[in-house]
This record gives C-alpha cells, sequence and structure tokens, in this order.
C-alpha cells in the first residue's frame, strides 16, 4: 500500500515536471513578455479593458492581472509576489507599499469613486434619502469599518450627522451587493461601480453625502519590475484620455 | 499537520496577547462562538439520533439517497450551503414569506448563525452514531425485548448506553465543526458584533487591519479545539 502511494507521487511529481518542461520552450519561441498587474477588484472590468487596449498597441505583451482587495495585494507584493503594476483602491494601502520602498514610481491618482445607496429592484423599502437609512426596521447592510468602504460609510454618516444601525457589517462589499441583490436586506452602501455593474439586479440612489467620503484610486509600478519601461507605459496609459474614458465607462469620477 | 500551528505560535504577539484577546469584539466573538455552537450541538443531538437510528435499524427504499442526504452538507463547500439556506429560509427563499408571516426574522440574526452550523454538523454526529449503532448490533436490544422490556425502555436502558461513547465523539465533532464554521455562516448570517460575528469571522475580519490581534485570536480558538478534544477523550475513557 505505502509503495503504492509513493509510486503515484512520484508519477504525480514526474507529470508536473514535464508540463513544466514543455511549457517553457514554449513561451520563449513565441517571445512574449508578460506584464503583471495587482489591481483592487473594483477595477476588474475597466483594467481588463486597459490591458486589452495595451497588448493591442504592443506586440507580443501580455497583461496578465491579479485582482483581489488592495490589503491582500499588498501583504502579497511585501511577502515578494512578481507584481510590476500596483493600483490600489485606496491610499492608505499604496503609502504602506511606499513605506516599505517597494513602488518604483511615485503614485499617481487615476480616478476616484464614491458611494452610492443600493436597494433592490423596486426599492421595497421605499428608501429615499441617506437619513431614511436610519429608519428603523430597515435592514441595512454596510462594510464593516475596518475596510475602505467601511470607513467611507462611515465618514458619509458623520458628515450627514445620521447614526446607521446595520444589521452586518460586511467583509468586501460584494458582500454587501450580495445582501441587496438577494432581497435580504433592504439597503445596503457600496461604490458607484458596483450599483453599474450589478445591472438591474440593483437600483442604485445617489446622496449628496457621498462627497465628503470619496475614495481615490492610486497606481505605481512596483520597486524592481522586470519591464521598467512596460510597467511605465501601462500607467500612463490609464492615466491618459484612453484609459480615463474606459475608467468613466465603467462609473469611476475623475481624479480629484 | 503540526507546522501550521507551530507556525502560528511563532507569530502570536504574546507581549499584546492577553489586551488583544480581552478586547470587547474579541470576548463577544468568543462568547456568541460557544454559546451559538452549543445549541446547535443540542440541535444536532435533538435532530440527528432519531435520524441515526432510522438509517441503522430500519431498512427500506430510497434509504441509501436518504443517507447521501444526510451526509451532503458533509461534502458541499459550506459557502454553498449558506447559499442553500439563503434560499430556503431567507426572506425572499421558500420559507421566508412563512416566517415574516409568523412576525419572525431568521436573517442577520443568532438564530441564523444557529441553523447554518447546525446545517454544516449534523452529519458528524449522524455518521458517528450510525457507526456506533451499527457496531452494537441487535443482540441486546433482542434479548430485552424478550424479558418484556418496551421500546422505549430497550432504547433508553440498553441502546443507549451502549452507543454513548459513539454519541459522545460524535456531539464533539459536531461542536467543533460548528465552532469553525465561516463559509455558511457569512453568507447567509451575515457579521455583526454580538448578534452574528463567532469567532472564525472576527479573525478574518481584524486580518484586514490588525494581523497580530488575528494571529492571537487563531490561537484562541486552537486552544478552545484541543480542549474541547481533550475534554471529550477525558469523559470517553470515563464511561
Amino acid at each position: 500500500m505505502k509503495r503504492l502511494f509513493a509510486g503515484t507521487i512520484a508519477a504525480v511529481v514526474i507529470a508536473s515536471l514535464a508540463g513544466c518542461g514543455s511549457d517553457e520552450p514554449e513561451s520563449s519561441a513565441a517571445e512574449t513578455t508578460t506584464l503583471t498587474v495587482y489591481a483592487a477588484s473594483s477595477l476588474t472590468k475597466a483594467f481588463e479593458e486597459i490591458g486589452r487596449n495595451f497588448e493591442s498597441s504592443h506586440d507580443g505583451v501580455e497583461v496578465r492581472f491579479n485582482f483581489a482587495g488592495s490589503s491582500d495585494l499588498v501583504a502579497q507584493i511585501q511577502e515578494g509576489a512578481p507584481a510590476d503594476v500596483f493600483a490600489s483602491a485606496d491610499e492608505a494601502n499604496m503609502d504602506k507599499l511606499t513605506a516599505d520602498d517597494l513602488t518604483g514610481s511615485e503614485p499617481h491618482t487615476f480616478a476616484s469613486n464614491t458611494l452610492e445607496i443600493a436597494v433592490p429592484p423596486g426599492n421595497p423599502a421605499r428608501v429615499k434619502t441617506f437619513a431614511d437609512l436610519a429608519d428603523k426596521g430597515l435592514n441595512l447592510v454596510i462594510c464593516a469599518p475596518e475596510v475602505p468602504c467601511g470607513a467611507a460609510a462611515q465618514q458619509a454618516a458623520d458628515s450627514a450627522g445620521v447614526e446607521l444601525k446595520p444589521v452586518s457589517e460586511e467583509q468586501s462589499v460584494t458582500d454587501v451587493l450580495a445582501k441587496v441583490t438577494s432581497g435580504e436586506a433592504d439597503a445596503g452602501l457600496v461604490y458607484a461601480t458596483d450599483v453599474m455593474a450589478a445591472g438591474n439586479d440593483v437600483e442604485g440612489i445617489e446622496f449628496p453625502e457621498s462627497a465628503s467620503a470619496a475614495v481615490v484610486y492610486p497606481i505605481a509600478t512596483v520597486a524592481e519590475p522586470e519591464n521598467v519601461d512596460l510597467a511605465q507605459e501601462f500607467v500612463d496609459l490609464v492615466l491618459d484620455e484612453t484609459g480615463q474614458s474606459i475608467l468613466k465607462d465603467a462609473g469611476f469620477a475623475p481624479a480629484p | 499537520m503540526l507546522l501550521p500551528l507551530v507556525a502560528i505560535l511563532a507569530r502570536t504577539p504574546w507581549s499584546r496577547f492577553f489586551e488583544l484577546i480581552t478586547s470587547e469584539a474579541s470576548r463577544e466573538a468568543l462568547l456568541l462562538s460557544l454559546r451559538t455552537s452549543s445549541t446547535s450541538t443540542l440541535l444536532c443531538i435533538l435532530l440527528g439520533v432519531p435520524m441515526a437510528v432510522v438509517l441503522a435499524r430500519t431498512s427500506f427504499r430510497g434509504q441509501g439517497i436518504l443517507r447521501s442526504l444526510v451526509l451532503l452538507p458533509l461534502v458541499l463547500p459550506p459557502v454553498v450551503g449558506g447559499i442553500a439556506l439563503l434560499y430556503t429560509f431567507g426572506r425572499r427563499g421558500l420559507l421566508g414569506e412563512t416566517f415574516e408571516v409568523l412576525g419572525m426574522q431568521v436573517a442577520f440574526s443568532t438564530t441564523a448563525v444557529v441553523m447554518a452550523q447546525t446545517f454544516v454538523a449534523m452529519p458528524f454526529l449522524v455518521v458517528s452514531l450510525e457507526g456506533a449503532l451499527r457496531t452494537a448490533g441487535q443482540k441486546y436490544e433482542v434479548v430485552a425485548a424478550s424479558l418484556g422490556a418496551g421500546p422505549t425502555t430497550v432504547f433508553r436502558r440498553v441502546t443507549l448506553p451502549l452507543v454513548l461513547p459513539g454519541l459522545a465523539s460524535g456531539a464533539v465533532l459536531a461542536f467543533a465543526r460548528s465552532l469553525g464554521e465561516f463559509g455558511a455562516t457569512i453568507t447567509f448570517a451575515g457579521s455583526l458584533q454580538g448578534v452574528t460575528r463567532t469567532l472564525p469571522l472576527e479573525i478574518y475580519l481584524r486580518r484586514e487591519t490588525d494581523a497580530q490581534a488575528a494571529v492571537a485570536l487563531s490561537l484562541v480558538l486552537v486552544v478552545v479545539a484541543v480542549l474541547v478534544i481533550g475534554f471529550a477523550r477525558q469523559g470517553r475513557s470515563a464511561l
């Protein structure tokens, strides 16, 4: 039995080694260069399109993305993950990277995002204003104050002078959105881009207090990237008109 | 198996340990976890014992299917379990309106946490107990019945004492599984301090801002788990 098991392991190891071997000559034969971009999850749609744009203007370049929460991405880069470009959903996480001397260029802000009230289609609880969110009996879901979208919600509530009593403080903005689309929550606070991406599953309600709680997205190249020039060109593309118009279509506001 | 535990010990911020684990949020999360896990273990026993008896002592068409259904939560990713519960007991779920009419709201309540835990932990109890029942066999039950004991007396005086160790280890497993429950809880019950934020949810949230606090709390969970297992062992050898 033991021998059979060891044999299986050996077979698997050999098979996977063989797999590696056959992969490498293939990629070097095609002479492709890979640019690795780490970006906050809220940027997924917009950055994928910017990536396609970049690939079509750069022959033999493949843009690979790693979309996750900004703090997870920072942790990965700090542990030595091979990133060329980093785009964060808030300045605090970019600051962590600059503090560790892990950025290759000065961070530039390239977009901002504001909060909107998301309600299920038809708005069953008839929410109209930010103050309505404090109503008793309303199932309000927001992000926990520990994550950027929760910090923004707290800021909006403070500036509106409204005390929010959420029934749940979620881990991420996608969790909040899921509670609203499933109809569990009567209202949730999410980003304008999330409302746009959710399409017909939710209705978005803008509110003036969100202006005080806008989050700003910075981008920078990571220290010692494999392709300094390519990384910088990608950052430039995000900052110029092409990138900006794609971001605008995804619901982002221009950087302040 | 041991290496990850050693890694947690090595990364634990001992100087701030007590301050971290005695913060209000941590205490509430731990108490909530212990409370909900005990309740769901009790529910598992109440619902799981009859189920195990039916599976072990009877045979009927479709029993195999029933057993597979009972075991399903064991192989299902907890998140899927959470989604299933949401579509059953959520406000727009199959039974959601019935609950609403009764003036009960399951979503975002501690009840939802207990339901999620019971859902994922039940198979552990049923499997252990069914195994114990089958191993114990029916010899003694038949003898007891032939001596004039009614079915209730047979179950209480003969069957139950025989399978008690199996029931106990099943209950411990169910408790441990409830304590660690994360996926179904976060999808079905939400996360609010003191109401639905159990220890695993608190750990996951703390990681966002204070990795050291997350490590400290993880160690607490490890210690509680070790205590539960040790306690169960002692209980078993005493039986």
